[in-house]
């Protein structure tokens, strides 16, 4: 059942694979709402000209 | 969970290094514009955002979170909250926040990759590269053109709903044209790229601003090229560490290069 065989981390099964993606994925997008989009004050200040910088709404 | 490991290995050099030269590009190319900008915004009247009815919103949120000790009443003059000072500090921030962010890119460039059989070496990333540019900066600069401090936009959480439904909307687009080859698919594809902007961005009431309309010009440019240089060097990086981790090149299902 190992359809996933030369990729990152070799000879896992597929739906364990597929998990691990898929929460490697969410922490990405967890980090980008963190840096990106963040209502949290100091966040926003800190972060303020990378936002402008990458084009977040921002203000 | 060795998969995780991995990607997290890949997503932390492609972002730490493709953070780094986005951030040295942002110091000659987009801070000194919003430098400028916030001289025009002091002119203006304090730095105060445009949107008042934001902050009842983020008063709470900030309060409950933790953050800042006394959020509104320690900042009687212009200045609300902490902020870095100017200078080299707000400058290392700036580089932190690059890099982060640069990770979060990372991560998720190299798990959708991942899905679609990996990004197998230097060229393909640059593909890959031009995808998330698409996707992350091209799609929502439309409808939502990078802005200057003072400028004038509708509330944020409004925006920040549209620029999150449009580059979900163009990413699923983008995948249904590379890897499904079906017309109908292509079609629907090209109704999700296109819809965001038939519904159209949130506008601000007014359109009047301190800044010159060529300062914004040029920080839309800046913009727009520094996030193209940083997309096309996370993906090239993350294909240069993958071919290295794997061993295996070019083991695409679906290979573009």
């Amino acid at each position: 059942m190992n359809t996933a065989t030369i990729s990152l981390g070799a000879s896992t099964s597929s739906q364990s694979r597929f998990l691990q993606l898929a929460l490697a994925g969410l922490l990405g997008i967890f980090i980008v709402g963190f840096t990106g989009f963040s209502h949290i004050e100091a966040v926003h200040n800190a972060a303020h000209d990378a936002r402008h910088s990458m084009a977040f709404p921002c203000h | 969970m060795s998969v995780f490991r991995n990607v997290v290995f890949v997503a932390a050099i492609a972002g730490l290094l493709a953070g780094i030269v986005l951030a040295c590009l942002q110091a000659y190319a987009t801070v000194p514009l919003i430098l400028k900008a916030e001289v025009y915004e002091q002119a203006g009247g304090g730095h105060e955002h445009p949107a008042p009815a934001a902050p009842a919103a983020d008063a709470g949120a900030a309060t409950t979170a933790m953050s800042t000790p006394a959020p509104a009443a320690a900042a009687p003059a212009e200045e609300e909250g902490w902020a870095p000072a100017d200078g080299a500090e707000r400058f290392s921030f700036n580089v932190v926040s690059n890099i982060v962010t640069g990770i979060g890119f990372a991560l998720i460039l190299v798990a959708f990759s991942e899905f679609a059989g990996g990004i197998g070496n230097w060229r393909q990333g640059v593909f890959w590269g031009l995808a998330g540019f698409a996707v992350f900066t091209l799609a929502p600069g439309l409808g939502l053109p990078p802005e200057l401090p003072a400028m004038p936009a509708a509330d944020l959480l409004p925006r920040q709903i549209w620029w999150v439904a449009t580059v979900v909307a163009t990413a699923i687009g983008l995948a249904l044209i590379a890897f499904r080859r079906s017309l109908p698919l292509t079609i629907l594809a090209v109704a999700l790229i296109v819809a965001p902007h038939i519904v159209g961005a949130p506008q601000p009431a007014s359109y009047d601003t301190p800044i010159p309309e060529g300062l914004h010009h040029q920080f839309v440019v800046a913009v727009t090229i520094t996030n193209l240089v940083f997309w096309l060097v996370l993906g090239a990086v993350v294909g240069i560490v993958r071919g290295r981790f794997t061993g295996q090149a070019s083991n695409l299902r679906d290979s573009f290069a």
